[in-house]
């Protein structure tokens, strides 16, 4: 197993490597300007690009990137937040994705699970009915429409939320954003868990554990749910990527400073600026990587049949 | 609640119907069956005839479209003092059936061992959960148990196989364990639903045999479920053959092999391959089962029936009785009945047979 895990390491590590290289190189040929060009003369332009060592082989800028990244540093924004390291920047705005971000996936997981296996165990029910008729709805309804929708009724009807992001009330002004963000995960969430839980409470083998005397939670824990629980992780892990990078309409509606918003920015401001897109493009494929690694390991350990083939001489016999 | 005295379980009048979109499917018709401590019962009949359907009820695993309508399935329970009283197992509840019944009185083996037991359990877990949820013991005794079935069932390195997961284990080993699984509590009755049909042939003999003698050891019940006459023959005391949903012939073993009385049975018989027989092709019975979608006028195995009489369209056959231990529904052996005898190429069959079988005793 830690062998396995080692290999897929290495294996996530050789990917990102490659995504750095193919980023870095894309955003120096692509047309545009890391400056804000329109407010600087032809003169300060060759000087800053000199400073920046823009004129240098690209292999060198490369490098010189890379040992940067050794360090932990990122680099200055070449028009965007001019000045201030982007390690500071990024990491404020970070705080706010994740933290929402977070709340969003707790709560769309443990509402959609719950939801799910209510459905499941009530099937044909007015109660499955129901679970599909919200799973349908949420999947259908754009997240940031339903913020709209929350703000509305519940910011200026009832006033009992902020109708903006706050950072000194952090988790009073997350509910709307989270709860907005989370709906497509909660409803993705239940249908999966729900339909698999038919499927595996139909299976021969939860039969036999009824035969043998299993009923009630213990029975749905052991048995069904374990089982059902290996599809949904791989339907989660993007989800989760999704959630952590934050929702660009959200944050921009709730007037939220995340990466999301940070993208936008980066690229649709006065000028393309080189590093803060590179630092957002390393951070979402580092993400992608991470969450796809650990579900391949988390995989190993809810499911023994792809544990078990990866030893050798382990094997059936006979 | 009256029951036959010798019997350990006892289905009376059992009907049970479908909820299906197509419409009400009414797939048990009325089934009478009796199972005595020690004995094999063996059910036979074509896929849809209600085997499964029928000792799934017993054991509380029917579908949720399933509706009970009338009967009962009485169950002689022995209290651990040594007491003993009846109880209706249609009439408890699903957990008290799960608590009181299931695996600790009744348990089951099923017919796919690739499909029964949990992937993502060892085992030794699942052998060790129905010990642990019947019995007083602590997992040390549990798993010395456990590592006891494994040995009994006849599995080899029985303390390395615990530590595995299903799909390390070949399929006649698997169905060992669920053999083992359903040995976990000392049931007194084992229902088999087709054991052996997902098995390879000379696997399926070995299972057979294991089952004979666990229950031999062990003085189990058995009802065995299946479409294979020659698993039959090798296994059981009695025989009830079904055809869309009523039991339509029983017997002990002898009396359905060499003295069928329904048409049916006849038909099951004459379509076992045999190596005397001298045609190339193989007998079956034309046409297929009805469709319980809609009630059956009459006798329901007439249309499919060559010695089917006028009253055969009009009204069903009752049990008519053969012997003591023989009875079959069919209208031939009403006494104003023409007096038909079952094809002569069968009759010499089974005489073959029987002599056969006269030189092994």
């Amino acid at each position: 197993m830690s062998k396995y895990i080692l290999k897929r390491i290495g294996l996530a590590l050789l990917t990102l490597f490659l995504i750095i290289f193919m980023l870095f190189v894309l955003v120096r040929i692509m047309p545009g300007n890391p400056f804000p060009s329109e407010r600087m003369s032809a003169e300060q332009i060759a000087n800053k690009r000199a400073e920046m060592g823009l004129d240098d082989p690209i292999l060198v800028q490369f490098g010189r990137y890379l040992v940067g990244l050794a360090h932990g540093d990122f680099g200055k924004g070449t028009s965007l937040y001019y000045g201030a390291p982007i390690k500071t920047v990024l990491g404020q705005c970070i705080k706010n994705s994740f933290k929402i971000g977070g709340i969003a996936i707790l709560m769309g997981t443990a509402v959609g699970l719950l939801l799910g296996i209510t459905a499941a165990l009530n099937k044909g029910t007015f109660i499955d009915g129901f679970c599909t008729v919200f799973s349908i709805l949420g999947v259908c309804v754009p997240g940031y429409v339903f913020l709209i929708f929350l703000q509305y009724f519940l910011s200026y009807k009832v006033q009992l939320f902020p109708y903006f992001f706050d950072t000194s009330r952090f988790l009073y002004s997350s509910v709307l954003p989270a709860t907005s963000l989370s709906l497509f995960t909660m409803s993705t969430v239940a249908r999966f868990t729900r339909n698999e839980m038919v499927e595996v409470m139909d299976s021969d083998y939860v039969h036999l554990a009824e035969s043998k005397g299993m009923y009630g939670s213990t029975l749905v824990l052991r048995h069904i749910l374990r089982n059902a629980l290996i599809p949904i992780v791989t339907v989660l892990a993007p989800l989760v990527v999704d959630l952590l990078t934050g929702a660009l309409v959200i944050e921009k509606i709730y007037g939220i400073n995340g990466i999301g918003k940070l993208m936008v920015d980066a690229i649709a401001g006065e000028g393309v600026d080189y590093n803060y897109v590179l630092a957002l493009g390393i951070l979402y494929s580092a993400l992608y990587i991470g969450i796809m690694l650990a579900v391949d390991i988390l995989y190993g350990v809810l499911d023994p049949r792809i544990r078990v083939a990866t030893h050798r001489g382990e094997g059936r016999e006979g | 609640m009256e029951m036959n005295e010798k019997a350990i379980l006892q289905f009376v009048d059992l009907d049970i119907s479908f909820r299906t979109n197509a419409g009400v499917v009414h797939a048990i018709r009325g089934v009478n069956l009796d199972l005595q401590k020690g004995e094999t019962v063996a059910i036979v009949g074509e896929s849809g005839s209600g085997k499964s359907v029928t000792v799934k009820a017993a054991v509380g695993l029917l579908d949720g479209n399933a509706t009970i309508n009338s009967g009962q399935i009485l169950y002689r329970l022995r209290e651990d003092d040594g007491s003993e009283r009846v109880v209706d197992l249609l009439a408890l509840s699903k957990r008290e059936l799960r608590r009181t019944i299931n695996g600790r009185r009744i348990a089951m083996v099923f017919q796919d061992p690739m499909t029964s037991l949990d992937p993502t359990m060892t085992i030794g877990k699942q052998i060790m959960e129905g010990i642990l949820l019947h019995k007083k013991v602590d997992k040390a005794t549990a798993y010395a148990r456990a590592l006891e079935l494994l040995e009994l069932v006849g599995i080899t390195h029985a303390e390395k196989r615990m530590k595995n997961y299903p799909h390390q284990l070949s399929g006649g080993m698997r169905q060992r364990v669920v053999i083992a699984i359903a040995l976990a509590s000392d049931p007194d009755i084992l229902i088999c639903d087709e054991p052996t049909t997902a098995l390879d042939v000379t696997i399926q003999a070995r299972i057979l045999e294991l089952i004979k003698d666990i229950q031999s050891r062990m003085g189990l019940s058995v009802i065995y479920i299946t479409h294979d006459l020659g698993v039959v023959a090798k296994v059981a005391d009695y025989v009830n053959v079904m055809y869309a949903g009523r039991i339509i012939e029983v017997g002990n073993v002898n009396e359905i092999f060499y003295e069928p009385k329904h048409p049916y049975t006849w038909g099951l018989l004459a379509a076992m391959p045999d190596l005397e027989t001298d045609d190339d092709r193989l007998a079956s019975i034309p046409g297929s089962p009805p469709n319980l979608l809609h009630e059956p006028v009459g006798d329901a195995f007439a249309p499919r029936n060559a010695y089917a009489l006028k009253i055969d369209e009009k009204a069903e056959p009752p049990m008519f009785k053969v012997s003591e231990t023989h009875y079959a529904a069919t209208w031939l052996l009403h006494p104003s009945a023409p007096a038909v005898e079952m094809p002569p190429e069968l009759k010499a069959r089974l005489e073959r047979a029987r002599k056969e079988a006269e030189k092994y005793l």
